[in-house]
């Protein structure tokens, strides 16, 4: 069943889009991750132009994150008051990532930057994984885990304009999450995830703050730093897809609750492996893309 | 000698324009309009005809040759280079006009019905229908536009492929591919007498976006804002939606 794209303008198959946001849902229900560093590089792949691609995922996220985060407020898990300061962060950050987008764009290096921008991406988590799920293997059969210290200060706490936040239990400056916000938000419109797998692990080790309010916390500012960049993507550039995200976000939804369901089930630090084999064989299909000679130098450009 | 002479070449003269005014095309399409649909998958139109006659068939060859044309637009080529080991988009080049589509079929091999004078004069080839600046650079990255656009599709030469029966009646199919740009598209018959083009005629085919598609698209464009808003609000239900009907189950 073959389905006309209208802002990306290819006809592709609506079952492969159903059964990739489908499969990518399963992996993120399964081990709680958004799943963007996924998908996005899996659309170049069947051939959606990176430009689509990216402003179109960051439209997927905003479903996808919508709910999870509807959950938290509903039982307070989350800090709203530092949730802000990230989305303020985001903001800004996703602003200037738009604008650097479309420069890209404008100079035809979206696709060759946005690529390599993965491959680092990709390397680094899919080898962390691979390193803490096989620690973690190991671990099990050692069965002695080092006690971490509660609560540590760093030099977070020696710079100004501090803030109680109290969901948090935390007296600290504005300046770091605002800084993490911002990260994350070039991260959203230049390559289209929501980047909670670098937000999550920078608000508990550089932040401190509780684990109990840490995932609530970074599905708010993902919803509405990703509804941010939705909207400027369609402004400045106009490569939101609405067709492609909605079909990639019904399979998304029924994967990740099949997902949820099968991670309770199956052994936990297994899965993490196949996940960071997963990861890095995208890496390494992308880093070949871009070290070994295409069969057609040449390329037509964005029409005008 | 003076008197009996001009009759000669007067009849000479109406000889050799006998067949302009006694042959004639009478086409017709299967399709004026292409509407692109959420589920569009490519098209095909037939375009077919006959060969109208005052007179009896008269000799030599006849050729019949369809060309569809599609909206000519600026396009940009880029040529990818190795830099610092990666394969990276370095040089480009504007080229002024091209078709977006473009199909030729013919009764037989374009060479054997028409004369290359002929058939550069009418624009017949593709590589005459694009125009941009030339340099030494140029016919690289035009040649690359063709190739490109052959393997999708929207270039092809298709000879023989127009079924010619007693020199009279015609008719051949041609593709159009899912990528279809919008616009106003111009098929065209020729019919030709050894190798010289006799009577030609036009038809435009319409192809446009409908339904959905118009919409999203026109909307996309023309209201950024408001589609930005939009998609956001369909995100924000569909997930809300999603929670609750599988909060349920």
């Amino acid at each position: 069943m073959q389905i006309y794209l209208p802002i990306a303008e290819v006809s592709v198959n609506a079952l492969l889009l159903l059964g990739l946001g489908g499969v990518v849902g399963i992996l993120s229900g399964m081990f709680g991750v958004g799943g963007g560093f996924l998908m996005t590089p899996l659309l170049f792949f069947i051939g959606i132009p990176p430009t689509i691609a990216v402003a179109t995922e960051a439209n997927q996220i905003v479903a996808s994150s919508v709910s999870g985060a509807l959950a938290h407020f509903r039982r307070r898990s989350l800090d709203i008051l530092m949730g802000l300061i990230l989305v303020a962060g985001g903001v800004i950050g996703a602003a200037i990532g738009v604008q650097v987008f479309a420069l890209l764009k404008a100079a035809g290096q979206v696709d060759t930057l946005v690529r390599i921008g993965y491959v680092v991406l990709l390397g680094i988590i899919g080898s962390l994984m691979l390193i803490e799920s096989v620690r973690a293997i190991r671990r099990t059969h050692q069965d002695s885990t080092p006690l971490r210290k509660l609560h540590q200060h760093n030099w977070i706490h020696g710079l100004p304009f501090k803030i109680k936040f109290r969901s948090s239990g935390l007296y600290i400056s504005a300046i770091p999450p605002l800084l993490i916000g911002a990260m994350v938000g070039v991260l959203a419109a230049i390559m289209g995830v929501g980047g909670g797998f670098i937000m999550v692990p920078a608000m508990i080790y550089i932040l401190g703050m509780p684990t109990k309010v840490v995932i609530g916390t970074s599905l708010f500012q993902i919803t509405f730093v990703t509804a941010f960049t939705t909207v400027l993507h369609a402004t400045t550039n106009q490569t939101v897809d609405i067709a492609l995200a909605f079909l990639l976000f019904l399979g998304g939804v029924v994967g990740a609750q099949i997902g949820a369901r099968l991670g309770v089930k199956l052994p936990a630090e297994q899965l993490r492996v196949f996940l960071a084999i997963i990861v890095i064989g995208v890496c390494g299909k992308l880093a070949m893309d871009l070290l070994l000679q295409p069969s057609e130098l040449y390329s037509l450009g964005d029409r005008l | 000698m003076r008197i009996g002479f001009t009759p000669i070449l007067l009849c000479m003269a109406m000889a050799s324009a006998t067949p302009t005014v006694g042959e004639e095309i009478i086409s017709a399409l299967s399709q004026n309009r292409i509407s692109i649909t959420a589920n569009f998958d490519g098209s095909e139109i037939f375009i077919y005809g006959a060969v109208k006659r005052e007179a009896p068939v008269v000799d030599g060859d006849l050729g019949i040759i369809i060309t569809v044309v599609g909206p000519f637009e600026p396009t940009l080529v880029r040529r990818k280079d190795r830099i610092f080991g990666i394969w990276v988009n370095a040089n480009a080049f504007n080229i002024d006009t091209a078709p977006t589509f473009y199909a030729i079929a013919s009764s037989a091999p374009l060479k054997e019905i028409l004369h290359e004078s002929e058939s550069v004069r009418n624009q017949i080839p593709i590589e005459e229908k694009i125009e941009a600046a030339s340099s030494a650079e140029s016919q690289s990255f035009v040649s690359a536009l063709v190739r490109i656009r052959e393997k999708q599709g929207l270039y092809s030469e298709l000879p023989d492929m127009v079924d010619l029966r007693s020199d009279t009646l015609f008719g051949t199919h041609i593709a159009l591919p899912a990528n279809l740009v919008e616009g106003e598209y111009t098929a065209t018959v020729y019919v030709t007498r050894d190798r010289t083009i006799v009577d030609k005629q036009e038809s435009k085919i319409d192809v446009q976006k409908v339904g959905l598609e118009r919409w999203i698209y026109t909307l996309a464009h023309q209201q950024p804002l408001a589609y930005g808003l939009l998609a956001v609000l369909l995100a924000t239900f569909t997930g809300w939606a999603a929670s609750v009907v599988f909060r349920r189950i």
